[in-house]
């Protein structure tokens, strides 16, 4: 983020030296007349905000009287009798996070490595290049691929050879159908990659030179100095980079609702359809029969937001942390 | 060298090569989705796919022409319901913004760039669709605008905080009020910046499904006006691709080119006006 000094005071007259106008002559000048003008406009985007987390309380006022904490643990989602509970879904929502995580984390800080440490920078910047258009791609067509290209394969090879030799886990068991949990979270891995490799590689070029020298200099190795020196100094910005993928891949919706197979089902097994928050949102929204339905997914849509904010938020903090040490040192 | 120092440097080789390996891998994969829609994209597209209305289910044919003048038109909503806003806020932010409400402004902002679409998409429905008792464009380009709003605020208060103070000054000293430095110097120095944001922001905004599956809906016909259902190109994909024809698959490859084409374009189009130095004055 820019840090240019500021050189002007705020309109509001203190200057240094010089005279002060009136508010009157400001008003005349037109200074104040531009300065009420955005002031309106950013107000509005603080109203934005605050009209949308009332919104959400508001609108989903019902199904939280009639359900209350009890929501967020029942597993009955039932249209017909009016019984909701949202456990399926953040069940859902957490395993194919959690396991997009496990795939994403490695293969991003792996490639953050080598374009902060190791390509020069000419190949480093085209390849971030690459990966910034790979997080531009939107998630419905993310989507379109994950239907015809990767739940074919997963199908016919790889859940079979996963089941083949790690079947005797739960998380392997059950018949295969492609679409699922494993594929929302293979493809929920492909949209988050690029988010970390981006911003870890950011928080990696923080860091300062004389680290990797000093490290080097008493004789390490280059991935010694990058394993045991780098990567520890830059530790909070990566799990801050983590965090953000993590907020980014809970309310990604469309390309996960596409291979997930939508069933509001609680299963060991990740080869077994289920659904997520936003997944169950984007199905079942625009077809919500009767008011407690349309609230109690209202309702979701609360706990998400509230889910993401807090884990932004939290990213937020940690990259901003890191950096700042970064350039305080350099 | 010791059997440890062997050791050592074969652990350091093997690390380093796989970093290499991760980096290929996510490469690769761009790659490939670039090449196979490309690939099945201009295959299934023609003439007609552009310029008719989509068939009825089981007659061959038909296009998207609605889906992709609905676009436009939710993109038109979108870019003048947001952009001031976000436009003007930046400038607040950038130019006017005292400490504690700069802070908050840009908090909000941030949190409003978090809010997963769908979110977003909830609450124009609760704002919009609630009261007027049916889907609609307006409905639809508004919750796009939302979704531009802190992606344009963010940019243009980044490139106008990377034009120099002395610019600034230099306006001031030959005696122009504040206001007139900002409108005729400090926002016409950071233009191509702000622009490119804003282009940015719309091609990121114009592959959104999730806020407008229950905000415009979709329709099978031409829509006139801004009161009614919408079809656009994102949610044309979504319906095609999980439908059980293949006709309605080749349709929904060929929309799904198209709109990658425009996205790609805008990106890569967004980053070749911004000169290595105005990227390197925003850090």
């Amino acid at each position: 983020m820019a840090t240019t000094t500021r050189i002007l005071p705020p309109p509001s007259g203190k200057g240094k030296g010089g005279r002060r106008l009136s508010w009157l002559q400001r008003l005349k000048r037109g200074d104040e007349i531009a300065y009420l003008i955005t002031l309106v406009f950013a107000t509005s985007v603080v109203l934005l905000g605050a009209l949308l987390v009332l919104q959400l309380w508001w609108q989903s006022s019902l199904a939280r009287q009639a359900f209350g904490w009890h929501f967020l643990v029942s597993s009955a989602w039932n249209p017909v009798s009016d019984q909701f509970g949202a456990l399926p879904f953040i069940y859902g929502t957490l395993v194919t996070s959690g396991m997009a995580l496990l795939i994403a984390v490695p293969l991003g800080l792996g490639a953050a490595i080598f374009l902060a440490e190791l390509a020069p920078r000419f190949i480093s910047d085209i390849m971030t290049f690459v990966t910034e258009l790979l997080a531009a791609i939107p998630s419905v067509i993310i989507g379109l691929l994950g239907i015809f290209v990767l739940v074919p394969i997963l199908r016919v090879y790889i859940d079979p050879a996963l089941q083949g030799t790690l079947g005797f886990l739960p998380f392997f068991k059950g018949p295969i159908y492609g679409l699922g949990l494993f594929a929302a979270s293979v493809v929920l891995a492909i949209m988050i990659v690029p988010f970390i490799i981006t911003v870890s590689r950011e928080i990696l070029l923080a860091v300062p030179t004389e680290q990797r020298e000093a490290a080097l200099a008493l004789g390490a190795t280059k991935w010694e100095s990058t394993w045991k020196v780098v990567v520890p100094y830059a530790r909070s910005g990566i799990i801050g980079s983590v965090f953000l993928a993590l907020a980014r891949a809970l309310g990604e919706t469309m390309a996960v609702t596409m291979v997930i197979g939508n069933a509001p089902l609680i299963s060991a097994s990740l080869f077994a359809p289920g659904n997520t928050i936003a997944s169950v949102i984007a199905n079942e929204f625009a077809e919500a029969t009767g008011t407690l339905n349309l609230q109690s997914l209202i309702e979701l849509g609360l706990v998400l937001f509230a889910v993401t904010i807090v884990i932004n938020a939290f990213a937020r903090l940690l990259v901003l942390a890191t950096t700042r040490k970064a350039t305080s040192h350099g | 060298m010791s059997l440890r120092d062997y050791r050592r440097k074969f652990v350091n080789a093997v690390m380093l090569s796989l970093t290499g390996v991760c980096a290929l891998v996510t490469v690769s994969v761009l790659f490939f989705i670039l090449g196979y829609l490309f690939v099945n994209g201009w295959r299934a597209l023609n003439w007609d796919f552009i310029t008719k209305l989509p068939a009825p289910v089981g007659e061959a044919g038909g296009g998207m022409a609605n889906a992709i003048v609905g676009s436009a038109k939710l993109l038109l909503i979108a870019f003048l319901s947001g952009v001031p806003v976000g436009l003007m806020a930046g400038i607040y932010l950038a130019e006017f913004s005292g400490k504690t409400f700069g802070f908050v402004v840009r908090y909000v902002a941030d949190l409003l760039n978090g809010v997963p679409s769908i979110v977003m998409g909830i609450f124009i429905y609760t704002l919009v669709v609630l009261p007027m008792h049916h889907f609609s464009a307006l409905a639809g380009g508004l919750a796009l605008g939302a979704m531009l709003v802190p992606i344009v605020l963010r940019s243009t208060e980044d490139f106008l905080r990377a034009v120099p103070g002395s610019l600034r000054e230099a306006a001031l000293a030959l005696g122009a009020s504040r206001w007139k430095a900002i409108a005729t110097v400090v926002v016409p120095a950071a233009a191509r910046g702000i622009t490119t944001g804003i282009l940015l922001a719309l091609a990121r905004v114009a592959g959104e499904t999730a806020p407008l599956l229950f905000t415009s809906f979709q329709s099978q016909y031409w829509s006139p006006g801004f009161n009614q259902p919408i079809s656009s190109l994102p949610v044309m994909i979504y319906t095609y691709a999980i439908s059980p024809y293949d006709n309605w698959h080749r349709q929904a490859w060929a929309a799904g080119f198209i709109l990658l084409m425009l996205v790609l374009i805008a990106n890569i189009g967004a980053r070749l006006v911004l000169s290595r130095r105005a990227l390197t004055a925003r850090e």
